[in-house]
């Protein structure tokens, strides 16, 4: 608890648990993760497909969200990252990829896990698909999907920005 | 009609890793302490005071602007704490500056500060949340895609990345101040660290650091009378933009060309890269060297990297980038805007030592924060707009 310097350095860890309300938005998002589905949301205004519809609002039309649009389950690859560092948490073997995904009728990409394939063989435009978990472990959680693998299928050809978004 | 204001003081703490000898409080009054003797005056003299830091969450304290008070001699006076993500140390120096240029107070004291020693910035960046999955790893995992797409759409070579790093470290070694001094990076060594966050190199991340800045702000009215030289704000811009919409720009985003050009036209820039002196630019991995290159305005789309290849951001260059090493040399998140900030004011007023762009008049101050959303910049000069 001290330093060489003769100085008190506490270690004073510190837990938390909150409370997070979903609104009505959210929760048909989250309440389709615990059916084994990808529920987004459609804007309005623009018609663009939000998955997952975090706030509830479109960003760009400010309007809310309206209709549910079930998108997926396979997507495609828009870019990605190889994950090299250890950090306190972390339960997958490295190297891992984690990758920008959109599901198909979405139009907006999430990250998550890329498996069951080399990390040097994961490409833009790589077809992937969800793995679930037993669903014994499902909760209103993204985790409900073990990790993505892929298809085999051709890959898309992705516009020329890095459609990280 | 806006006031004019003028930084005539700038004191910034030795950053490293780990400033065990200090409390937050000790290492927010150092750079008090400095900054106050770098314009003469003592905190009696200060009208108001504006902080900024990352998250809490990043050092586990709760609104620390309550129990630093004292260490700010806030006894009396305004306190204001601005939040904005990384980029808090650009917007904190921006509030403070409207300030004065509202005519509300003369003397203003502004402070960014960061112990990330004391939490654990990865594991506050990195918790489980419904929405998405926690596999990104921290900050790098989060920008390592968007460097893919801009290797991927301007066909940067590989080593563009590294050759930042090696200048930032090289130019980090005449900064008395900066965390890393390393002075023996080449680009081939730099090429050989190991990939974290592929396409993103070891070398070509920021440290973790504890650290702080402070500026001393001044009306025109003050300044003038004050004796020293002064950095004269010629305008300041912010814009900030949604994390995550359908199409976004995530390589170079909109606000970030936005606030650019607020600032261009708000101080009379037609072409930044031939007016502008030195740029302290925000580059916590160092492939956002070439992207805000273009993102800014002083590069044309996707060539940025060839003028980091040509040399041109280098101390010698014709628009030297990060003379100070930058974020790449010393990160202590809630301060590292406003050292970019304050860096920008020394080199126009002169104080950089041995880091100075000889002859500096125009610089640039510009920082960043969150998922790329939240932007600031400042543009100060040694003479008056
Ligand atoms: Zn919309």
């Amino acid at each position: 608890m001290s330093e060489a310097d003769g100085l008190v350095r506490l270690r004073q860890p510190i837990g938390v648990t909150y409370n997070w309300s979903a609104g009505p938005n959210a929760t048909s998002h989250l309440a389709g993760l615990m059916n084994g589905k990808f529920v987004g949301k459609r804007c309005p205004s623009c018609a663009l497909v939000y998955f997952p519809p975090r706030n509830g609002v479109c960003p760009k039309c400010a309007k809310i969200l309206a209709g549910d649009v079930e998108v997926g389950p396979k997507g495609t690859i828009t870019t990605f990252c190889i994950v090299n560092v250890p950090f306190l948490g972390q339960k997958i073997k490295l190297p891992y990829v984690a990758a920008q995904i959109l599901l198909d009728g979405a139009d907006i990409s999430m990250q998550h896990l890329i498996q069951e394939c080399e990390a040097e063989d994961v490409r833009i435009g790589m077809r992937v698909e969800p793995v679930w978990k037993d669903k014994s472990e499902w909760g209103p959680s993204l985790e409900n999907i073990q990790h993505f693998r892929p298809t085999g299928e051709p890959d898309r050809v992705m516009g020329s920005e890095s459609g990280a978004s | 009609m806006a006031e004019l204001c003028a930084v005539v003081g700038v004191g910034q703490t030795k950053h490293a890793a780990c400033r065990a000898d200090v409390s937050i409080a000790g290492l927010v009054r150092e750079a008090v302490d400095r900054a106050l003797a770098d314009a003469n005056i003592t905190i009696a003299d200060v009208d108001a005071i504006v902080i900024g830091k990352a998250p809490d969450s990043l050092e586990g304290v709760a609104m620390p602007e309550l129990w630093l008070a004292d260490a700010l001699a806030a006894h009396g006076k305004p306190v204001f704490r601005v939040h904005t993500a990384g980029s808090v140390g650009g917007s904190t120096a921006i509030v403070a500056a409207q300030h004065v240029m509202a005519g509300i107070h003369g003397t203003v004291l502004t402070i960014g500060f960061e112990k990330q020693s004391d939490g654990n910035a990865m594991w506050a960046l990195s918790v489980p949340i419904p929405f998405g999955m926690p596999v990104h790893a921290g900050a790098g995992g989060y920008f390592s895609p968007i460097v893919r797409g801009y290797i991927g759409r301007s066909g940067a070579p590989k080593h563009i990345g590294a050759m930042v790093a090696v200048k930032d470290r090289t130019n980090a070694c005449k900064n008395p101040y900066a965390h890393l001094h390393e002075p023996d990076w080449t680009l081939e060594k730099a090429l050989e660290t190991p990939m974290l966050w592929d396409p993103i190199r070891f070398i070509e991340t920021c440290p973790s650091s504890d650290g702080a800045m402070a500026l001393v702000l001044m009306s025109e009215e003050r300044a003038d009378k004050h004796a020293g030289r002064k950095a004269w704000v010629h305008a300041t811009a912010m814009r900030s933009e949604p994390t995550a919409f359908a199409g976004r720009e995530q390589v170079s985003p909109v606000a970030g060309e936005m606030c650019a050009a607020d600032l261009w036209r708000k101080a009379g820039i037609k072409n930044p890269a031939e007016e502008i002196d030195v740029v302290e630019m925000y580059v916590p991995f160092a492939w956002f060297e070439p992207m805000w290159l273009e993102n800014l305005g002083f590069a044309p789309r996707n060539e940025g990297w060839r003028w980091v290849e040509d040399g041109i951001t280098e101390m010698g260059g014709s628009l030297p980038i990060n003379p100070s090493g930058g974020v790449l040399s010393s990160n202590p998140i809630g301060a590292s805007g406003m050292l970019r900030f304050g860096e920008a004011a020394m080199q126009v007023m002169g104080k950089a030592g041995e880091h100075q762009i000889d002859g500096a008049k125009k610089a640039v101050g510009h920082a960043y924060g969150g998922g790329s959303q939240f932007f600031a910049m400042w543009l100060v000069s040694s003479t008056k707009p």
